[in-house]
C-alpha cells in the first residue's frame, strides 16, 4: 500500500521534473542537419534513380504493398523530405515539419525493403518520437515567431531520446550473444581479413584471428555497456570518447554511410545542459551577422513547456512496442538467422555474412513443361542479392514472375525455386524446399514452413 | 569541449595502429594471402600464353583462308576448317578473360556471339560495305560467322565451294579471319606491353581491382558463357521449348562437346591454376582457400567440375543431335554445371569477401 502510494508519487514528481530546453534543441538541430545531409548525399550519388525510379518492381513490406514508387516524381518526395529536415533544425513550424519528415521518409522507406537497413528504421522511429517533444520549445524560430521562448522542458521529453539510443545499444549488445559472434568470430573472421588495403592495420591487425575474437567480445561489450556509460556522470566523458572512436572505426571498415555521425551526434544529448547551453551559445555567435549572442525572444519563460498528457502515453506505448517488439522471433520455431521470421526492426546489426543464389523454375502443371528464369531480367542486383536469401523475398518474387508469366498467357503456372545459402562461412545448403509450388503459397506472419530447416546450431538470443 | 574529444579520439585511433606490430605471437599463415602471386600465375602462365597460342592458331586461318580464297577447293576447305576448329578450341580458353583492353574493346563480343545471324551476315554480304566492329555486327562475326561461311551458306560441300566464286563472299570471310586476328593483336599487345604490369599489382578489395574483376569475370563466364549459352540455353531451360539451333557450332554442327569441354578445361585450370601450355601449377583460387582453411570448398568445387565432365561425356558429339534425340541428358548435364554455380557465385565469393562490382548503396 505505502509502496504504490510511494510509487505514485514517484511517478508524478518525476513527470513534473524540469530540464533545459537547450538539450532537446540541440538534438533537434543535430538530427536536422543529420538528416539534411543524408537526403543530399543519397541524391548526388543517384540512389534515388537506381534504387527508386528505375527499377520495374519493388519489394514491399507485408502490409504495405499499397505504397508505391512515384516514378520521376520520387525526386519531388525527397526533396519534400530534405526540406522538412531543414526546417526541424531551424526549429520552423516544428511539428508540422517533423511530421512531414516522418511522413515522407517513412514512405520512402517503405517502397521497397530490399533497401531495408536498421539505421533508416531508428530514424523513422526518431522522427515518429520527436513528433511529441517540445523540441522547439528552445532557440527556434517557432519561438521567435511566437516571441515566448521557453527555457525548460518536461525532464521526461529527454530522458525518452536517451531511452531510444539506450534501446538501440543494448538491444544491438544482446543480439550479439550467439555463439557464431562470441566463439567463431564471426562475421567479422570474414570481414575484417578483406579489409587488407587500410594502411598499417590492414596486414597486420586484421588478419590477427585474436583481433577478430577481441572484436566480436568488445563489441559485444561495448554495446551493452555504452548506455549505462553514458548515463552515468562519471564515466561519461570517456563514454562518448569510446562512441566516437568505435562508430569512426566502423566507418573506416565498413560502407555504412551516415549512421556513425548520426550515432555521434545523438550520443551529445547523453552531457549535462550547460554544455547544450554552450552548443547553442556557439551556434548562435556563428551564425549571427553581428557576432552577438543571438538573443531575438526577450520575454524568456521560466515555467516548463507544456506538453499534453497523451504525447506522454502515446510516447509509453511507443517504448512498450519498442521493448518488446525485437522479442517476435521468439514466437517462430527455427534458426532466426536462417529464416530471418522476425529478423528486422530488432537491432541485428552486421550480424551475419550471408549469400545466396535463387533459381526460379516455372512450370506447366498440366504438361510438366519448364523453364528458368534469368533474374536479372526483373530484378536490380541489389535486389536480387538480398532477394536470394530471405524467404519472404523469395516469395513475393515467386508471386510476382507467376502473374508476369499468367499475362504472357503461360498457363497452368507453378513457380519452384532452386536456392542455397551460405550463413557465416558454413558451405552454403538448400534454402527452400524446390519440391513446393511457391505460387500456392500465401504470405502471413506465421512460420513459412517451406523454408529447409538449418542444418547447424546458433546458440544463444 | 567537442575538440578535445575528437583529439583524444584520433590519438586513441593512432594508438591502436601503431602498438600493433610488436605483440603478435605468431604470424605464419595469418598474413594476408599474396594475392599478386595468383594475378602473376594467371597472367604469365594462363592468359597471355593462351593468347599467344590463339594468334599463332589465327594466323594459321588467316593462312589457310588466304589459299582458300585463291582457291576455292575440297582441300583448301577442309584445311580451312580444321585451322579454324583448332584456333576455336584455344579460345575457350581466352574467353572468360574480359578484363583489360578485352573488356574495353568489347573483345568477346567480336569473337564468339552464337546464334550468328545468318540475315545479317548475308545483308553484310549482299552489301559489301560493313563496319564489323558495329555493336549491331556482333551476331555477324568472329567464330560463329567463320562457322555458318563455311559450313553453312549451303546445302552441302559441292555447293559451298560454288558460292566462293562469288568475291563477295571471299571479301567477307577474309575481312571477319583478319578482323578476328587483328583484334587478338590489340588485346595480346596491350598484355605484353603495358598491360600486365597494371593487372598483376591491382589487388586492392575494390570493386575495379583486377583481383575482384577477374573474380567476377570468371564466375560470370562459367554462369553464363559455359553453362547458360553452351548447354542450357540450346537444352530450353531458358524458354519454353529447346531451342537445338542454338548449340555453339551450329553449322559445323559437331564438335559443340568438344568446344564446352575445352571451355570447362579451361575454367578448371584457372580455378587450380594449371598453366596453360604446362603442367606446372601455381597460386590459384585453390591456394586462396587453402590459406583460408577452407580445403573443403576446395575439393567439392572440382570434385563438381568431374562431376559436370562426366555428364558432358556421355553427351553426342553433336548437342542439337542429342537435344533432339534425348534432351534429359543434356539437363542433367546442365543440373551438375549448375552445382558449382552455387560453390562458385556462394561459397567461394564469401569465403574471399571480395566486393562486388555492382551493388552501390550503404551498409547496415
Amino acid at each position: 500500500m505505502f509502496f504504490t502510494e510511494n510509487m505514485k508519487l514517484n511517478y508524478s514528481k518525476y513527470l513534473e521534473k524540469k530540464a533545459s530546453g537547450a538539450s532537446l534543441a540541440v538534438f533537434r538541430i543535430g538530427f536536422g542537419i543529420m538528416m539534411c545531409i543524408s537526403i543530399i548525399r543519397f541524391w548526388s550519388k543517384g540512389w534515388i534513380d537506381t534504387l527508386y525510379v528505375s527499377p520495374t518492381f519493388h519489394f514491399k513490406y507485408f502490409g504495405f504493398e499499397w505504397v508505391k514508387a512515384l516514378g520521376t516524381y520520387t525526386y519531388v518526395l525527397f526533396l519534400i523530405c530534405g526540406f522538412s529536415a531543414f526546417l526541424v533544425a531551424l526549429g520552423y513550424k516544428y511539428r508540422i515539419a517533423i511530421i512531414v519528415f516522418f511522413l515522407s521518409f517513412t514512405y520512402i522507406e517503405l517502397i521497397d525493403k530490399s533497401t531495408y537497413l536498421n539505421h533508416y528504421y531508428f530514424v523513422s522511429i526518431a522522427s515518429f518520437l520527436m513528433i511529441f517533444l517540445p523540441a522547439n520549445a528552445y532557440f527556434s524560430i517557432d519561438a521567435v515567431k511566437r516571441k515566448k521562448e521557453y527555457l525548460y522542458v518536461p525532464k521526461w521529453t529527454i530522458d525518452a531520446i536517451k531511452l531510444l539510443l539506450g534501446i538501440v545499444y543494448f538491444y544491438a549488445g544482446l543480439a550479439k550473444i550467439n555463439s557464431d559472434w562470441l566463439f567463431k568470430a564471426m562475421p567479422l573472421k570474414i570481414w575484417l581479413p578483406s579489409k587488407y588495403d587500410i594502411p598499417v592495420l590492414g596486414t597486420t591487425l586484421m588478419q590477427e584471428n585474436w583481433f577478430h575474437y577481441a572484436m566480436s567480445w568488445s563489441g559485444m561489450i561495448y554495446d551493452l555497456c555504452i548506455p549505462f556509460l553514458l548515463l552515468c556522470k562519471k564515466t561519461r566523458n570517456i563514454a562518448f570518447v569510446l562512441v566516437v572512436v568505435f562508430h569512426l572505426f566502423t566507418r573506416i571498415l565498413f560502407p555504412i554511410g551516415m549512421f556513425p555521425y548520426i550515432m555521434i551526434v545523438g550520443s551529445i544529448i547523453f552531457f549535462d545542459a550547460s554544455l547544450h547551453q554552450k552548443i547553442i551559445d556557439f551556434v548562435s555567435r556563428t551564425f549571427n551577422p553581428f557576432k552577438r549572442k543571438w538573443d531575438l525572444v526577450t520575454r524568456k519563460q521560466t515555467a516548463v513547456k507544456p506538453v499534453k498528457k497523451l504525447a506522454f502515453y502515446t510516447v509509453v506505448v511507443f517504448f512498450a512496442i519498442q521493448l518488446l517488439f525485437p522479442w517476435r522471433y521468439l514466437a517462430y520455431p527455427g534458426e532466426l538467422f536462417w529464416t530471418e521470421e522476425g529478423y528486422r526492426f530488432s537491432w541485428r546489426v552486421m550480424l551475419m555474412e550471408k549469400m545466396g543464389v535463387a533459381n526460379f523454375k516455372i512450370v506447366d502443371a498440366k504438361t510438366n513443361k519448364f523453364f528458368y528464369v534469368d533474374n536479372s531480367d526483373f530484378l536490380t542486383p541489389l535486389q536480387e542479392k538480398q532477394m536470394s536469401f530471405q524467404p519472404d523475398f523469395i516469395l513475393e518474387y515467386a508471386h510476382f514472375l507467376g502473374n508476369h508469366f499468367k499475362k504472357q498467357g503461360h498457363k497452368n503456372i507453378q513457380v519452384f525455386v532452386d536456392s542455397y545459402v551460405a550463413l557465416n562461412g558454413r558451405l552454403s545448403q538448400p534454402f527452400i524446399d524446390k519440391s513446393v509450388n511457391l505460387y500456392q503459397e500465401k504470405e502471413s506472419f506465421k512460420h513459412k514452413k517451406w523454408i529447409v530447416p538449418f542444418n547447424d546450431e546458433i546458440k544463444g538470443l | 569541449m567537442i575538440k578535445k574529444f575528437f583529439l583524444v579520439a584520433v590519438i586513441f585511433l593512432f594508438y591502436t595502429c601503431s602498438s600493433s606490430s610488436d605483440d603478435s605471437p605468431e604470424k605464419k599463415k595469418e598474413d594476408s594471402f599474396d594475392r599478386e602471386a595468383v594475378l602473376v600465375n594467371v597472367a604469365d602462365n594462363i592468359i597471355i600464353p593462351a593468347l599467344e597460342d590463339l594468334s599463332q592458331k589465327l594466323v594459321a586461318l588467316k593462312t589457310n583462308k588466304d589459299a582458300f580464297i585463291a582457291t576455292p577447293d575440297q582441300t583448301n576447305l577442309d584445311a580451312l576448317r580444321s585451322s579454324w576448329l583448332s584456333a576455336y578450341e584455344v579460345w575457350q580458353h581466352v574467353e572468360m578473360f574480359n578484363i583489360g583492353k578485352a573488356e574495353e574493346i568489347l573483345y568477346s563480343f567480336q569473337m564468339n556471339i552464337y546464334p550468328v545471324s545468318i540475315t545479317d551476315v548475308e545483308a553484310n554480304i549482299d552489301s559489301g560495305s560493313y563496319d564489323l566492329t558495329h555493336v549491331n555486327n556482333n551476331d555477324a562475326v568472329g567464330f560463329p560467322a567463320v562457322d555458318y561461311l563455311l559450313y553453312g551458306v549451303a546445302a552441302d560441300d559441292a555447293a559451298i565451294l560454288v558460292k566462293y566464286e562469288d568475291v563477295k563472299y571471299k571479301n567477307y570471310l577474309s575481312d571477319v579471319v583478319n578482323q578476328m586476328d587483328a583484334l587478338t593483336d590489340e588485346v595480346i599487345n596491350d598484355w605484353t606491353t603495358s598491360y600486365r604490369d597494371t593487372f598483376i599489382s591491382s589487388t586492392s578489395n575494390t570493386a575495379s581491382s583486377a583481383y575482384n574483376k577477374l573474380v567476377n569475370d570468371f564466375i560470370f563466364y562459367y554462369e553464363k558463357g559455359l553453362r547458360a549459352n553452351k548447354v542450357g540455353t540450346p537444352a530450353g531451360n531458358f524458354s519454353a521449348n529447346p531451342l537445338p539451333d542454338r548449340v555453339e557450332a551450329f553449322y559445323n554442327n559437331e564438335v559443340s562437346k568438344t568446344l564446352t569441354l575445352e571451355a570447362l578445361t579451361a575454367a578448371e585450370n584457372f580455378f587450380n591454376g594449371n598453366a596453360y601450355n604446362s603442367s606446372s601449377t601455381g597460386e590459384s583460387y585453390v591456394t586462396h582457400l587453402k590459406s583460408l582453411d577452407n580445403s573443403a570448398l576446395e575439393s567439392l568445387i572440382n570434385t563438381q567440375f568431374s562431376g559436370a565432365r562426366e555428364k558432358i561425356n556421355e553427351l553426342e558429339n553433336s548437342f542439337s543431335n542429342q537435344i533432339n534425340t534425348d534432351n534429359t541428358k543434356m539437363t542433367q548435364a546442365y543440373d551438375a554445371l549448375q552445382l558449382n554455380v552455387v560453390s562458385l557465385k556462394v561459397d567461394m565469393l564469401q569465403a574471399f569477401n571480395v566486393s562486388v562490382d555492382y551493388v552501390d548503396a550503404d551498409g547496415d
